[in-house]
């Protein structure tokens, strides 16, 4: 009977740990950019589209697909994000709504030069590590490990905002540009930095989930809603934000999904996202903020 | 502000003769072309009605929705079911009407709790876009037929729901299916009818009140009028536009699937309005126009490309023309060659210009930006 309940839990457990690892690493690299500079990439799950594409490759030519073929992948779709930064987002810093339309076109224009490239989907990778079974169910390790990853991220997230000289430049500009700018932070650059580390992190989390399913030019779109509406409730602060909305959209989003299907999913993902923005304008982390805890920057 | 100026401009313009040409041009056109050419034309033009929508919304009132498509899907849909359940011409027309109220009502709603609840900007066209990839969603796992339909019309999953019957006018034997020329005008006057509407509001004071809108919220609010259900009136305005322009393309195609509210087709009306000039009736209709028969002979040419040349077209339109390539062109045309045909000496719009520019900048100040 114990063991049982003890299976049962793990069951419970484990849905969760997949719903918040999906979202929270769907969102991580939108939230980065988004806390930086309030600018909403569209590109995003082209990025992670990008990741996994890359992903595959190395692993394909022998790269060990875990984490070196995907750590490649992470640092290529960085050098990708720099090089759109710098040729195209950095102009819209000004007018950050019409960046919404620059960005989706890059967006457009990466999905079709990927399936002018590669066609309609390439050979995909079969998920490492195998499976373990508690009580009759049986599990896949690899998708605990994509929890373990979410996690790690989020840590690796925090130190390199905490404890570095990047992190404590980019917190000054998320504060207020002007007095960082006067204080000699060179602000521009830590946009264009920012930028590249957050499509590093879309790149990781294409690369992370490359195994997991078919790698097609529209393999970001799965990421899409889930990203969004995770980072809209999480609010302007990427390290909190994240937290909490993966945390309290995880558990619904696996509720949902796992008792219903991916459409009461997604819808309760949209109506979570309309009522807090009803309530909460900024966000989770907003509130946070509020209740006078945590304080990494934001405004 | 060009496009909002309220001096009274002279009639004879770029932006008039463009006006006068483009529908002496489609009014013309079935006798000078073929029936397969108007049959096309035809479904850019039902295609033009959803982009109008767009102008209204996103060019006047600065509302930024990327989910028209949601609305085009539901007059689609809605036209269907009642078409395919209660076929015959007398009522037609009606479902015509009621499926673009289904569509304008469903925007209401939402605009409801968008904009009383301070949904806004970004936040605006990304709530927007997860409407349409919700239905999106909703409408592929329709395919079980036990299931998913509404009397006898099977929404059909992502093979779409099929045949929906064409519009028809008239009564019993005293009635004409909308097809080939007779549906082209039929869309062309309903077209004709929206492009003057929405001209004219902007001549109006209601239509200032959008414009204002657009240029700062909270110095609206200050002055009276109530912001959010202005937003949510023109909001479900665009979204009934949207949803009759579905149901042209219903009744069009005799078919409809969840793909009109993919992220692709999402994507679809922003290029054509962003790259002919939002805030300009006319000009977001020649570029409809113009860019959708551009992408229809790209794809019937087989290529693939057309998806980056939209994107490209995107991208540096808001580089380097950020009111539209042919708002742009007209401006050009009427300072240089209209305006100098005419006479007219180039008044020292510049200084009115910065000056507005300015005031803007002290009340983005002001606000804190």
């Amino acid at each position: 009977m114990v063991g049982l309940i003890a299976s049962e839990a793990f069951n419970a457990f484990y849905q969760f740990l997949d719903g918040f690892a999906y979202l929270v690493l769907a969102a991580i690299g939108l939230a980065v950019i988004f806390g930086m500079m309030g600018i909403i990439n569209f590109a995003h799950g082209q990025l992670i589209m990008l990741g996994a594409y890359i992903t595959t490759f190395f692993a394909r030519i022998g790269v060990p697909l875990f984490p070196m073929a995907m750590l490649l992948a992470a640092v290529c779709v960085g050098v990708w994000g720099l090089i759109i930064e710098r040729l195209v987002v950095c102009r819209f810093y000004k007018r950050k709504l019409d960046s919404v339309v620059a960005t989706w076109g890059i967006g457009l224009i990466m999905t079709q030069g990927i399936l002018i490239m590669f066609g309609p989907n390439i050979e995909g990778l079969s998920t490492p590590f195998g499976s373990f079974t508690v009580g009759a169910e049986s599990y896949s390790v690899y998708r605990v490990v994509l929890g373990v990853c979410a996690v790690v991220m989020l840590i690796v997230m925090y130190c390199v905002f905490m404890y570095t000289r990047f992190g404590l430049h980019a917190r000054a500009t998320m504060q207020n540009a002007e007095v960082a700018r006067s204080l000699g932070v060179n602000t521009s650059l830590m946009y264009s930095l920012t930028f590249a580390f957050g499509s590093a992190l879309a790149g990781m989390t294409g690369g992370l989930y490359a195994p997991t399913a078919t790698i097609a030019p529209f393999f970001g779109d799965a990421f899409i809603l889930e990203s969004f509406s995770t980072v809209i409730m999480g609010g302007a602060n990427p390290l909190i934000g994240t937290l909490l909305a993966g945390g309290v959209l995880g558990f619904f989003y696996s509720l949902l999904s796992g008792v219903w299907s991916t459409f009461a999913g997604r819808l309760g993902l949209l109506i979570a996202m309309i009522i807090v923005i009803r309530f909460l304008p900024r966000g989770l982390s907003g509130l946070s903020l509020r209740l006078g805890r945590f304080h990494l920057g934001g405004d | 502000m060009r496009a909002f100026d309220t001096r009274k401009a002279t009639a004879v313009s770029t932006e008039n003769i463009s006006t006068v040409v483009l529908f002496t041009v489609l009014l013309a056109y079935p006798l000078a072309f073929g029936s397969f050419a108007v049959l096309n034309l035809s479904y850019f033009l039902s295609f033009t009605i959803m982009s109008l929508s767009l102008t209204l919304i996103w060019g006047y009132a600065g509302i930024f929705s990327m989910g028209q498509p949601a609305f085009f899907g539901i007059g689609a849909y809605v036209y269907g079911i009642l078409a395919i359940n209660y076929p015959g011409a007398s009522v037609s027309l009606l479902w015509l009407l009621v499926a673009t109220v289904v569509a304008g009502i469903a925007a209401l709603a939402l605009g409801y709790f968008m904009f009383y609840g301070g949904v806004n900007d970004v936040f605006a066209s990304l709530t927007t876009w997860a409407v349409a990839l919700v239905g999106l969603t909703f409408l592929n796992q329709t395919a079980n037929e036990a299931r998913w339909h509404v009397g006898d019309a099977l929404l059909g999953g992502f093979n779409g729901m099929r045949p929906i019957p064409s519009l028809s006018v008239g009564f019993g034997d005293w009635s004409v299916v909308l097809f080939g020329t007779n549906f082209y005008y039929f869309v062309l006057g309903l077209f004709l009818a929206t492009f003057v509407a929405i001209r004219i509001v902007r001549r109006t004071r209601w239509g200032y009140v959008l414009v204002a809108l657009q240029d700062n919220r909270e110095r609206t609010k200050t002055f009276g009028y109530h912001v959010c259900r202005r937003q949510m009136i023109v909001f479900g305005i665009g979204g009934a536009l949207a949803g009759l322009s579905g149901v042209l393309y219903a009744s069009w195609s005799n078919f409809v699937a969840p793909d009109v509210m993919s992220i692709t087709a999402c994507t679809l009306p922003i290029v054509l309005v962003a790259a002919g000039g939002r805030k300009n009736v006319t000009a977001t209709s020649i570029s409809s126009i113009l860019l959708m028969y551009l992408m229809f002979k790209l794809s019937a040419s087989g290529t693939e490309w057309a998806f980056v040349i939209l994107g490209l077209v995107l991208v540096l339109v808001v580089l380097f023309v950020p009111n539209g390539i042919i708002v742009a062109l007209f401006d050009a045309l009427d300072a240089h060659v209209v305006k100098p045909l005419l006479g007219v000496r180039r008044r020292p719009s510049q200084v009115s210009e910065t000056a507005v520019e300015g005031t803007k900048e002290v009340a983005d100040a002001s606000r804190g930006h």
